[in-house]
């Protein structure tokens, strides 16, 4: 009994400093997570653009960090309100044609009825007193949520920096939208 | 120790805009200010606690007036 008790620490030891090891090396590669939502703000749709305004406004005034990268048809969303046709050449200029921009503008997914949908929606809000998505866009900016603009649909958009509204971070990349998201507690794709 | 009392009147307000009255007027406020919120929203009762949660901030008070209409007292922590 007494010779196994001796020598089964001294056996381990090593073992128990390469476990240690790679225990440490395991937990250098986790990642801590951020009390951070982040939404990636792919559809431009006002029943896209609303919840993700109202989720990325409400995450910045409880205190979380909040970013949205505005990408693909979420970027027609953070359109100046006066920009009309966008664009270098004719694909790019019908597509700002089809998407007219700014988020007052957006369309209904569902029921847009030549814009009766949208219209009769905003009547509803406004009866609730729910804030509009550009209303909520510069709320969440006020309260610190970052938006960011797609670097690579903007150019394949034909979007500049001039079209889009004030108050916008720099536009980035997938790999800069990764990074964001990948630190957040909560991310979504909407 | 002074403590100014805050009222935040957002009756009428629906989802999210008594959180985001709050939290304006939480911004420019020091830490232990009391705030009254008065809201009509009945999505308030589950949202303001949860608000609480999420912010650190502290609900010290929930009511149901005798209107129907709800009243919040929160203190500012952080």
């Amino acid at each position: 009994m007494a010779t196994i008790e001796a020598e089964a620490p001294t056996a381990s030891l090593g073992d128990l400093l390469q476990r240690v090891e790679a225990l440490e090396a395991q937990q250098a590669k986790q990642i801590t997570k951020k009390n951070k939502l982040t939404i990636i703000a792919w559809g431009g749709s006002l029943d896209q653009i609303w919840p993700t305004t109202i989720l990325a406004t409400t995450a910045a005034a409880s205190g979380m960090e909040s970013s949205v990268f505005f990408t693909f048809w979420g970027l027609f969303a953070i359109v100046k309100p006066g920009v009309r046709i966008t664009g270098e050449n004719w694909m790019q200029k019908m597509m700002s044609v089809m998407n007219p921009g700014s988020a007052e503008k957006a369309k209904l997914s569902h029921y847009h009825f030549a814009g009766a949908g949208p219209a009769m929606f905003k009547k509803l809000a406004d009866d609730h007193r729910v804030a509009k998505p550009e209303e909520l866009i510069s709320l969440a900016t006020d309260l610190g949520a970052r938006l960011i603009p797609c670097q690579m649909t903007m150019d394949l958009l034909g979007l500049k920096r001039a079209d889009l509204i004030e108050g916008l971070e720099e536009p980035i990349g997938a790999a800069t939208a990764i990074a964001e998201m990948r630190d957040a507690a909560i991310s979504l794709f909407i | 120790m002074n403590v100014t009392t805050h009222t935040v009147d957002a009756k009428g307000q629906s989802c999210p805009g008594p959180l985001v009255a709050l939290a304006r007027a939480l911004k420019d406020a020091q830490a232990g200010d009391l705030f009254e919120l008065l809201a009509t929203d009945p999505g308030s009762r589950s949202d303001v606690p949860s608000w609480a949660e999420l912010s650190g901030n502290e609900l010290l008070d929930a009511e149901t007036l005798e209107d129907g209409s709800f009243r919040y007292v929160i203190r500012k922590v952080a």
